[in-house]
């Protein structure tokens, strides 16, 4: 279910590192909670992001969540595609419903997040 | 009178049920000290026919009515079609509350997806919420959306903006960290174009102004749509006669980011002030900060159109502090009358009666302005109303004028100093020519 | 059914509903020179008067109402709508009245101000009203910009205002709308405001505490003098969310349980319509302290007359224009005279003896998490049904079906899949009995037959719709070949 190659946080995002290219999305856990994603509203691109500064919000119909940057580094693409097809987030959590391509700052900030057997057992913490 | 429709038996059982012996039992979860230990001191119930009597006498001591009045000012008399009445006192639109069950509701909800529509149609806007609480209300709330969008500290108000509507925003900005500044009006009634220049900077967030402006002069929107953006300010327009878009161009033709104010014009009465209408509409971009409920179609699992409350996650039972806006319960049976009056009258008759609010009160002001001592303060062309200097104090002529059977124009000393022995006149297609021509007649004879 | 199409899809070019009289005077050109004047209003409605009225009457057909049966909406108080408190607001010498008109041609208006400014200060406990604010929302943050004003005059605004979590949405975002920052108060197992998490953040930053009393469970809170006094030693107000005094009045008052100030919503407890979600009015009520803030303009008497004193330099301003949603008011007015002293109590206490009475025929059925007594309301959740896979959505859509309104959903967040239930006052015995009779259908078929539930309505006049598509691709208006 969870890729094994990619971090975790408890806020349920989840980040996929190639080079110092650091790419940000939520979790199967977190879209099956927030349910029909009608919304995402993305960061401009340049903004520097600190670990646990928000990206943006994500939508359904009658909940909001917001989504919060695992590690600290400038934003160098957000998913547009995301504009035209939210559900992408329900579909395809861990590919394309991915939300933000950062350049990081620290690679460091990974050190702080889970892997993901640790965050499946966390998983199962929350839903006992 | 009681509206209790329990039996002493059905109470008896109910108790019974609950397991207890008595309704203060039921109470037993208050502190003692708190409860009330004697009657309250209010008057004796009345039967019907009683209270019936009652207000009827308290309606006889508001003598107002019995006057011809030129009053306007951001409330207006218009014609009021009988079928508005008629179908907007029908027990399925009056005792319903805000439809959040699409599938019982949905009398409701097309009722403000037409709302909506007509709104749009109105405003040029592609965008219209179902409803703010007035005009006043909706000038703050477009304010407040405005330093949203638009993160910069000014913002600029035209002092030709209805003064309760200027003394609203003061009060919602209070605490938010943004600051306004009053744009002058000139000799022709409308904004000062050289004071808006100097004002406008790459600090402002907005310009406000509203057309036909508190003056009833109409505003040049295209010249200041045009300078708000050139800074990159947004442009919004209030209007506080809505019947002027009968005849004056929408505001969304020159480019306005959003377009608020009040719609009481729209089959309501003048009410003593509420409840009204408010509303506002914006640009399809701005969708996101817009406050308040917002109807939109949809289909149901048969594939028939239906309508559903929508875009929710912007209001304060999801978002909580985060939202565009606290409103909840908001105008919905005033926009039911506005929509009902609107499809009345329908595009032919909103012409007409907007034609001859113009034609009417331009009648007015020439026959008046060509009273001895008295002279139009403004020199822009207006929509239903205009503003009369005289030669002396305007509270002595309008208690001239009341004596005579008439409310004359409002005194506009107490809003603007400069404008002292300046009234406010309204002139609407209820006010026949024998009205108007018994004002100017009382009038010469109070000056003489 | 036939679906009742958009008034624009059946309008025609030419067709009239309405038509003014002849202009009386000579028309003249001049007056629209210079002017940009538009030419048609693309696709505005042109249809007859007929169409008009059975376009009206059909869609009015497709709500459901108070006054078609039991509309157990939990903390919106949807009691029955009095009939001759519409006639007397109807009346020409209110509803023609100008709110600029001098006031000695207003004075039946200005009568009714003062007298329901006295008559919430008698009912509340409190000093003073405003009638300005014209919804609850807006009673709250007149509330709050009251105290921001009076802390201000002291020195200091503060920062941050404290709010339970079982609070309505409109309270933290009111507060915010007045600059403070919010900080939720846990509950505690009880459901009421935990004192040990009040005490502890109760600081000299804290403006105030906003707590609804009943909260929007149902119970009352028994420490509310002791949260007033641990608010008050630090210096701080309490604002009471009023949106359930429909289970106090005439049984205790605000005031005397040392609430400051308080928003009081006339169309929940004083009966007047809903209207499909308006208007209301919420007025404000303060202690003396609080008075010199309130709102411009005050009715006040003077020499045998009633004036309008604009002259408050203490004042917070105007909340909106002119005195409030005043035809409500008269509405408020004439209920409250008719119940009289007794009257007005006994709405509280049949309130609170019909939700107990459903709250105590349900509870085998129906889960409640909180099992503390409740007064006027009570909250239900799905946490039986969900076993059999049914959600408090599935429930609420099939009351629809059994001829009942749904109660509140998903409301308060403290409660999964809550389900609040407010009966009111006006309810007979037959039209709670059939509320309850189909709660307990649908728990029973909820084990026996969920699919039913969760496929519902099946014979309303639609049935359910799409709200992830509506949102995802707003339509919010009509638009040609569309």
């Amino acid at each position: 279910m969870y890729p094994n190659n990619y971090h975790y946080t408890k806020d349920h995002e989840w980040v996929a590192v190639s080079g110092d290219t650091a790419t940000v999305g939520i979790t199967d856990y977190a879209q099956n909670h927030l349910g029909d994603v009608v919304y995402i509203e993305l960061p401009a691109v340049g903004k520097h992001l600190d670990v646990h500064q928000t990206i943006g919000s994500i939508e359904s119909v009658k909940a909001v969540s917001e989504v919060f940057s695992p590690v600290s580094g400038e934003v160098v693409e957000a998913n547009a595609d995301l504009n035209n097809s939210p559900e992408a987030v329900n579909q395809d959590p861990h590919g394309k419903g991915w939300i933000i391509r950062l350049k990081m700052k620290n690679k460091g900030d990974l050190q702080a997040l889970m892997s993901a057997a640790d965050y499946e057992k966390y998983l199962e913490g929350l839903e006992a | 009178m009681s509206y209790i429709s329990l039996s002493d038996q059905d109470k008896k059982e109910m108790l019974a049920r609950v397991g207890v012996s008595s309704v203060d039992e039921l109470y037993g979860c208050l502190p003692e000290e708190i409860k009330l230990k004697r009657r309250l001191n209010l008057p004796e119930a009345l039967s019907e026919p009683e209270l019936i009597r009652r207000f009827e006498c308290l309606a006889a001591s508001n003598t107002y009515a019995d006057h011809i009045s030129f009053l306007g000012a951001g409330v207006y008399r218009h014609f009021i079609p009988s079928v508005v009445d008629y179908l907007s006192s029908r027990g399925e639109f009056v005792t319903p509350y805000t439809p959040y069950q699409p599938e019982v509701s949905q009398g409701t909800l097309q009722v403000i997806f037409e709302y909506q529509t007509l709104i749009c149609q109105l405003t040029g806007m592609d965008i219209s919420n179902a409803s703010l609480y007035d005009g006043a209300m909706a000038a703050a709330e477009a304010v407040l959306m405005a330093s949203r969008l638009n993160t910069k500290p000014k913002i600029l108000v035209a002092r030709s903006l209805h003064p309760q509507y200027r003394e609203t925003i003061r009060t919602y900005i209070k605490n938010m960290g943004v600051r306004i500044e009053e744009i002058e009006f000139g000799d022709c009634g409308g904004i000062k174009t050289a004071d808006l220049m100097n004002k406008l900077d790459k600090d402002t967030s907005a310009v406000l102004l509203q057309s036909p402006n508190f003056f009833g002069v109409v505003e040049d929107l295209k010249k200041f749509g045009e300078l708000a953006h050139e800074h990159q300010a947004l442009f919004i327009v209030a209007v506080a006669e809505a019947a002027s878009f009968g005849v004056l161009e929408a505001p969304g033709k020159f480019g306005a980011d959003v377009v608020c104010g009040e719609a009481q014009s729209f089959g309501l009465a003048p009410s003593f002030g509420g409840p009204f209408l408010g509303f506002m509409a914006c640009k399809k971009e701005h969708l996101r900060q817009l406050p308040g409920r917002i109807a939109g179609q949809t289909k149901d699992v048969d594939g028939k159109r239906g309508f559903v409350l929508t875009l929710s996650t912007r209001e304060q039972h999801i978002r909580r502090e985060k939202a565009t806006s606290n409103i909840c319960t908001n105008q919905a049976l005033c926009a039911l009358r506005a929509t009902i009056f609107l499809e009345t009258l329908g595009h032919d008759g909103l012409r007409e009666m907007a034609v001859q609010n113009m034609q009417k009160a331009a009648y007015a002001a020439d026959k008046l302005g060509k009273i001895e001592g008295v002279k139009a303060r403004f020199e822009g062309r207006f929509f239903n109303e205009f503003v009369l200097e005289f030669p002396r104090d305007v509270g002595r002529i309008n208690d001239g004028l009341q004596a005579k059977g008439i409310v004359g124009g409002l005194d506009l000393k107490g809003y603007y100093p400069e404008l002292a022995n300046c009234a406010l006149f309204c002139v609407t297609e209820v006010h026949t020519k024998k009205e108007i021509d018994r004002l100017a007649a009382a009038l010469k004879k109070v000056l003489r | 059914m036939i679906r009742e199409p958009l008034i624009f899809e059946i309008s025609d070019k030419g067709k009239r509903a309405f038509r003014l009289p002849k202009l009386d005077i000579k028309a003249k050109k001049h007056v629209f020179e210079g002017l940009a004047i538009r030419d048609e209003i693309q696709d505005f409605p042109q249809v007859s008067e007929v169409e008009v009225v059975r376009h009206f009457t059909r869609l009015s057909q497709q709500n459901y109402c108070v006054d078609l049966g039991i509309y157990p909406l939990g903390s919106c108080t949807m009691k029955y709508n009095p009939k001759v408190n519409e006639k007397v607001a109807a009346l020409d010498g209110f509803a023609q009245s100008h709110p600029l008109a001098p006031a000695d041609m207003v004075q039946g208006n200005l009568e009714i101000i003062k007298l329901v400014e006295d008559y919430l200060g008698e009912i509340a406990g409190l000093d003073a009203f405003t009638l300005q604010p014209s919804a609850g929302a807006q009673g709250e943050l007149t509330g709050m910009m009251l105290i921001h004003a009076c802390h201000q005059a002291r020195g200091n605004p503060r920062k941050i205002v404290l709010i339970p979590d079982s609070a309505h949405g409109t309270n933290p975002s009111s507060a915010h709308l007045c600059g403070y920052t919010v900080q939720e108060i846990k509950s505690n197992e009880n459901g009421t405001i935990d004192l040990a998490d009040l005490s502890e953040r109760m600081t000299e930053d804290v403006a105030a505490l906003m707590v609804t009393n009943p909260n929007t469970l149902g119970v009352f809170e028994y420490d509310i003098c002791k949260i007033a006094e641990i608010v008050h030693a630090k210096g701080g107000f309490v604002y009471m969310d009023g949106a359930n005094m429909n289970a106090l009045t005439g049984i205790c008052r605000p005031g005397d349980m040392g609430v400051d100030v308080i928003h009081i919503n006339l169309h929940k407890t004083f009966s007047t319509p809903h209207g499909g979600g308006g208007p209301g009015s919420g007025p404000v009520g303060v202690k003396a302290v609080l008075e010199p803030y309130l709102p411009i303009p005050r009715v006040e008497k003077k020499d045998g007359a009633f004036v309008l004193n604009f002259d408050r330099p203490n004042s917070i301003g105007r909340v909106r224009g002119f005195h409030g949603n005043f035809l409500v008011v008269v509405r408020a007015l004439a209920y409250m005279l008719s119940l009289g002293p007794d009257g007005i109590r006994e709405i509280a206490e049949i309130a609170v003896l019909n939700a107990n009475y459903i709250r105590k025929s349900l509870d085998k059925d129906y889960h409640l998490k909180y099992t503390t007594p409740t007064l006027h309301e009570c909250v239900f959740s799905d946490k039986f049904q969900k076993e059999f896979g049914v959600s408090n959505l599935d429930i609420a859509k099939r009351l629809i079906d059994l001829g009942v309104h749904p109660p509140t959903m998903s409301f308060p967040l403290i409660v999964h899949g809550a389900l609040m239930v407010e009966p009111t006052e006006t309810e007979s015995r037959r039209d709670l009995d059939m509320f309850i009779e189909a709660m307990k259908q649908i728990a029973r078929e909820a084990k026996e037959d969920p699919e039913i539930l969760k496929t519902a309505p099946h014979y309303s006049y639609i049935r359910r719709l799409d709200e992830t598509t509506a949102a995802r691709n707003p339509i919010v208006k009509w638009e040609r070949g569309k």
